[in-house]
């Protein structure tokens, strides 16, 4: 295997073939943007700082991408989790500019390219190294609303049937990926981490407005705690966080007026 | 500079081998009934304070005819009596709620939280006292007091 020279860049953007004919086809647009990374190594120091990364990126780019040249072209100890690049996985959540994104889908082109592209790892979980964080308060929180059916009669000999209205009720919260945007998004969180947040109650949500399931009550009772939805300010910061679109404020709410018409 | 990002749960409660347990729930509904008051609360105080603002600014004079004797005069009143007696403790209340909402959140440490609100509850207790006491004793023409202290209907009866 030869290591790639100076010259030659590790992954040439990506192009569509268009024929002439085709209005805006072409050379696809390049342009030099200003990289800044929030790096922290605590085997070397334990303060973080940023590093600059001159960058040529082209119109088709996404930060992932500008992420992955300076790695592999500039300095390899940059670290950042990504799997699937393609925005389903939530492994790349990170604060791009200011904003909780997926790395992998905002394009570069979309933003302000005149001035520096901040990236930080989300905040209000403990840093490992530049943008890696400790998931496991968001995990945590996570398991203790018990993301899985629970269901007390006899298991079926076929599926469990629904209605395509009782499906309807908790689509919006089936589509979560765990990417911890939302939660790392709320100041709430930010404080001391004690909220079980948006994420976990997203996915309660799911399951508590599921027919299929039985243990909706206990879930309830779960994010009754102080705690729990009565910590939910409703900034917003996690409807806007979520790179699936869910309505995240919205779930809680209903996950709120939920406990209220069962207690009141 | 330091590092920044504070890591949350740092005090690391380590229960049955599971890093970062949340400090036990008490199992009670206060945090309930604190939210749905906030609502409730602040939709009569909506009602409460406009309609007071328009009787002691618009009705009438306005703003020109209070003073002692109007303060006074409306006190007379069991209406406005109860009227104020609801705006203070509401109030009071959704205001204390708020500030103690705002604690809880913004405080990271056990002991600044809780001495916080022990000063936010004794000035809540000291204020609705005082407020109430006041609605319901208010004398104005205390009798054995100096006679120019006092304003000028006392003397008329």
């Amino acid at each position: 295997m030869s290591t790639p020279t100076k010259d030659e860049t590790a992954e040439p953007a990506s192009k569509v073939e268009l024929p002439e004919s085709v209005a805006g086809s072409g050379e696809i647009p390049s342009f030099e943007i200003t990289l800044r990374v929030r790096r922290y190594n605590p085997e070397f120091s334990d303060e973080a700082h940023w590093d600059d990364f001159q960058l040529t990126m082209y119109g088709t780019d996404r930060v992932l991408d500008a992420l992955h040249k300076a790695k592999w072209e500039h300095d390899g100890s940059v670290s950042f989790r990504r799997s699937c690049a393609h925005g389903v996985c939530g492994s790349d959540a990170m604060r791009i500019n200011g904003r909780n994104r997926l790395a992998c889908k905002v394009l570069l082109k979309d933003l302000d390219t005149s001035k520096p592209i901040t990236v930080e790892p989300i905040k209000g979980l403990p840093v490992e190294k530049d943008l890696i964080v400790d998931m496991e308060p968001f995990f945590q929180s996570y398991r203790e609303i018990m993301p899985f059916l629970m269901n007390n009669s006899h298991t079926p000999t076929k599926e469990r049937l629904q209605s395509s209205e009782e499906r309807e009720r908790f689509d919006d919260t089936t589509k979560c990926i765990l990417c911890a945007a939302c939660t790392s998004s709320c100041p709430v969180f930010w404080t001391d981490g004690q909220y079980f947040g948006p994420a976990a109650i997203v996915n309660a949500h799911r399951f508590i407005f599921d027919s299929r399931d039985d243990a909706g009550d206990m879930r309830l009772e779960i994010l009754n705690d102080k705690e729990g939805v009565w910590r939910c300010r409703t900034t917003f910061n996690c409807t806007d966080a979520c790179p699936r679109g869910i309505q995240v404020t919205k779930a809680i709410a209903e996950v709120k007026q939920a406990i209220l018409s069962r207690k009141v | 500079m330091a590092q920044t990002i504070q890591p949350p749960r740092s005090y690391d409660n380590t229960k049955t081998g599971i890093k970062y347990n949340r400090t036990g729930g008490s199992g009670s509904n206060f945090e309930m009934i604190g939210w749905l008051f906030m609502r409730l609360s602040g939709i009569v105080l909506l009602v409460l304070i406009f309609v007071h603002l328009y009787v002691n600014l618009m009705v009438g004079d306005g703003i020109q005819a209070v003073d002692f004797g109007f303060v006074a005069g409306k006190w007379a009143d069991p209406f406005w009596q109860v009227w104020d007696l609801a705006m203070l403790w509401l109030a009071m209340l959704h205001g204390t709620n708020g500030v103690r909402t705002i604690i809880n959140d913004y405080a990271d440490k056990d002991g600044t939280r809780f001495w916080l609100k022990m000063i936010l509850y004794a000035a809540t207790v000291v204020i609705l006292v005082l407020g109430t006491l006041v609605i319901f004793t208010f004398n104005p023409c205390p009798p054995g007091a100096a006679a120019e202290l006092l304003p000028s209907f006392c003397s008329a009866s």
